[in-house]
């Protein structure tokens, strides 16, 4: 068991006599992996980010980032002879000269949207596990800061075949910028190279897209994937899990199987998608001209939630010392995207604050377990995804009847009111998954056999629930709380003097507080007292 | 005047004869309103569309009129509380709005929809209907087949027009758009070229009217070319996802793409069942 497979072996002293890393090797191609079908949702980002790589390199071949004006004359009829950027022409010839161009490109932006939909999905598996407890609170901010980085690479990036939807998303960012107090102006000018649109803006965001933000994310990801090597990965509670261990399998030769065979599902579906789902279509929308807009004009779908809260924003504006402050474009822009990523960087640290909770932790949470969290982080989707869907508010308006104003208004007061309830519902789902959880313990699970007590009265039998599933809920750990309480001169502790210091024992309290302990060993004796009927040999004889 | 041989002095006289003022206001009387019928945008009057369709066309227009129409746009198309005028607002509305369907209205919504034709509605109802109302006070008539021919127009020089000026409410490839209280600027795929024509004639309901100084017949074709060009185009790259941006596509990204990622990873997991 304890010697390494032939395979590991060969190639470790193949490696060993010439560069000396066998025994690097030979350790880490051992290493266990813990499993859990959501500790994959982050591999779909990393797959996904690698066929980006691949597919981007392909399209910059044809593809020239230029402003320069041209005279359409490829194989797309309804343009021909229509004046237009290079950038743009270069686009349609990928599209429709060059040899799987489209299909190219194609696979490129539904990758793009799988790249940031599964950074999404991975972020709130390791928030509602707190996978981001200590000592990962640097990972989760790594991968925050990735997380920031794709949305600027996926503005950047479809912003750059210059159609006129690329267009109008360029102008949205020109307006966010020139809301700016003070500087927008010139950073606008900056970024333009002039008025708007100027002729720069392409080729600068092609630098910053094809090198600048990929540099970056590729160092992240490499940061991201060595913590996560030396830190090894949280596993769900179960038999034998500790805070000391990780069950699962070794990265060879069963983890890299399943990893391999994730990124051909991965490469796979996104390349179905690519095949018979039509993205992107740059030459329905024509060529950008300041002067046109198209109905229906959405970003990609990661900045949705901020062209929502563009929409449904009232028409504020201030005049301060004779500067014009345009709130109606600096709150949507700045106060959501602020909202969802500080809190998101800030909340390993608010939550040790508010517990004062310094141990390591190596076995993740289930969600039901740490209600308070659950219900915050679920508020944040339903603020984010009620932002997201109001984005989308006249193709909703367009294609349900419903009247635009209705969306705007559902959406200014959904925005506030939706994140209470859901917290509030959350909340009570939790408390009742965990009361489910007791009562599993408590009195077993449904055996599926009925049986006709001598008075007449039919009860199903239960049975105590199998090992791994109660050690599964008995993973569950106790969220510690601050002392708060006054000693014997009425004098709190430290932490818990002042305002400030009250509030945090009080949210302490709220936030630690069990309300639904877990029955020990000794609750199998009132189970049996409760059914007097069923008696020990009739249990027996069910096993 | 010299070499002509006519004196000057005769002209002079001429000028003075007491007839030339009426003379004058009459000969610039004359080719002002000449001028005018000529260069007029709807040159067809009443009495031409009289002329150009039959006397009983009108006739048999004004029965179906007061039968279908009359209840809500008066017996003399000279409008209720309920209903505009149709004095002037030519054939080409009359056939716009009866032909798609949204005439005769069905409810009171914000908008009249498209829907299937009244069973009356035949093709010559809808020619008397509007021969009818063409003759109460002129307005845009019905385009000629040619007019509309996409054949003859240049699509690329369409899209241009299309894009400057129909796309802000009726999407880049037509597929329809909201507007404000409710109203929406409809699909084009449905409309034929004649009703697109007509559209921009008329300016139907929230629509505004692009008449022939703004954009020309030739022009109005070109768009028609563009228009069911496109919509008549394979999507090359796959399902079109209803051809409305990336709405769709962030949905599809979502319900097909990342469910069935993570439909694979709780495969690749499953853990047996049964001991081995």
């Amino acid at each position: 068991m304890n010697a390494p497979p032939k395979a590991i072996a060969g190639a470790s002293t193949f490696v060993d006599d010439r560069i000396g890393a066998g025994n690097f090797l030979k350790r880490n191609l051992r290493k266990i992996f813990p499993d859990h079908w959501s500790f994959l949702l982050g591999e779909i980002a990393l797959y996904s980010f690698i066929i980006l790589l691949l597919t981007g390199t392909f399209l910059t071949f044809w593809f020239k980032p230029s402003m320069g004006e041209v005279t359409y004359t490829g194989n797309y009829a309804p343009l021909y002879g229509v004046k237009m950027s290079e950038a743009y022409a270069s686009a349609l010839h990928i599209s429709f000269d060059v040899r799987g161009g489209l299909l190219i490109r194609q696979i490129h932006h539904w990758a793009a949207l799988l790249f940031v939909a599964g950074m999404m999905v991975h972020m709130l598996r390791v928030f509602f596990t707190g996978a981001y407890r200590k000592p990962r609170e640097l990972n989760w901010i790594i991968g925050i800061l990735l997380l920031t980085l794709a949305l600027l690479e996926g503005l950047t990036g479809y912003s750059l075949p210059d159609d006129l939807l690329s267009g109008a998303g360029l102008r949205i960012t020109e307006g966010v910028i020139l809301s700016v107090p003070i500087v927008g102006t010139y950073i606008a000018f900056f970024l333009f190279g002039g008025e708007y649109p100027g002729h720069d803006v392409i080729s600068r965001f092609y630098t910053i897209h094809i090198l600048l933000i990929p540099g970056i994310l590729l160092a992240l990801i490499s940061a991201h994937m060595i913590l996560m090597w030396v830190q090894k990965h949280t596993q769900m509670p179960g038999k034998d899990r500790t805070e000391k261990n990780v069950v699962g399998a070794p990265f060879y030769p069963a983890f890299m199987i399943k990893a391999g065979s994730f990124f051909l599902f991965t490469f796979g579906v996104i390349a179905l998608l690519g095949t018979f789902a039509q993205i992107n279509p740059i030459w329905l929308f024509g060529p950008y001209t300041p002067a046109d807009i198209s109905a229906g004009s959405q970003p990609d779908f990661y900045m949705g939630f901020l062209e929502g809260a563009l929409r449904v924003m009232p028409a504020w504006e201030i005049n301060f010392l004779g500067h014009t402050v345009a709130l109606s474009v600096l709150i949507p822009a700045l106060v959501p995207l602020g909202i969802i990523m500080t809190g998101l960087a800030l909340y390993p640290f608010l939550e040790q604050w508010i517990t004062g909770d310094r141990r390591e932790h190596h076995i993740a949470d289930r969600p039901r377990n740490n209600p308070h969290r659950t219900s915050i982080g679920i508020a944040g989707i339903t603020f984010y995804g009620v932002l997201w869907l109001l984005g989308a508010n006249d193709e909703i308006s367009a294609n349900f009847h419903i009247s635009l104003y209705t969306t705007t208004w559902f959406g200014r007061i959904a925005v506030f009111v939706g994140p209470a309830i859901a917290y509030w519902v959350t909340y009570r789902i939790c408390i009742g998954l965990q009361r489910k959880d007791a009562e599993v313990l408590a009195h077993g699970v449904e055996s599926g056999v009925i049986k006709r007590l001598p008075n007449g009265q039919y009860i199903e039998v239960h049975v105590p629930p199998a090992e791994d599933i109660a050690e599964h809920i008995r993973g569950k750990k106790e969220i510690p709380i601050l002392e708060g309480a006054e000693d014997a001169e009425g004098i709190p502790p430290k932490g818990a003097r002042g305002p400030l210091g009250r509030l945090r024992a009080k949210m302490s309290r709220a936030y630690g507080t069990d309300h639904v302990p877990l029955p020990d060993g000794h609750h199998e004796e009132v189970h049996e007292a409760e059914h007097a009927g069923v008696g020990a040999g009739d249990r027996k004889e069910l096993h | 005047m010299i070499g002509t041989g006519i004196s000057v002095n005769s002209i002079t006289a001429r000028r003075r004869h007491p007839l030339a003022r009426v003379a004058v206001v009459t000969l610039a009387l004359g080719l002002l309103g000449g001028g005018y019928a000529l260069a007029a945008p709807n040159g067809s009057t009443a009495d031409a569309a009289i002329a150009s369709g039959k006397a009983d066309d009108v006739a048999q227009g004004k029965s179906l009129f007061v039968a279908h129409c009359a209840s809500c746009h008066g017996m003399n198309a000279e409008g209720t509380k309920r209903a505009p005028t149709l004095i002037g607002v030519g054939a080409a509305a009359v056939n716009f709005q009866v032909s798609s369907g949204r005439m005769p209205a069905a409810d009171s919504g914000p908008q009249a929809q498209r829907k299937p034709r009244a069973d009356w509605a035949t093709d010559e109802a809808i020619d008397q209907l509007a021969a009818y109302v063409q003759s109460l006070g002129g307005g845009p008539t019905v385009p000629s087949a040619e007019q509309v021919d996409p054949s003859k127009g240049d699509p690329a020089k369409g899209g241009e027009l299309f894009r400057a000026n129909c796309i802000q409410c009726h999407n880049f490839v037509g597929a329809g758009g909201a507007l404000t209280y409710g109203k929406f600027a409809p699909p084009l795929n449905p409309a034929t070229p004649t009703q697109i024509y007509e559209a921009m004639a008329t300016g139907p309901q929230a629509m505004p009217v692009f008449n022939d100084t703004t954009i020309t017949p030739e022009q109005k074709r070109d768009m028609i070319a563009y228009i069911t060009h496109v919509r008549s185009q394979v999507d090359p790259g796959g399902s079109g996802l209803g051809r409305i941006g990336p709405v769709t596509e962030g949905l599809v990204a979502w319900v097909v793409g990342l469910s069935l990622l993570a439909l694979a990873a709780i495969w690749i997991t499953a853990k047996k069942r049964r001991a081995a």
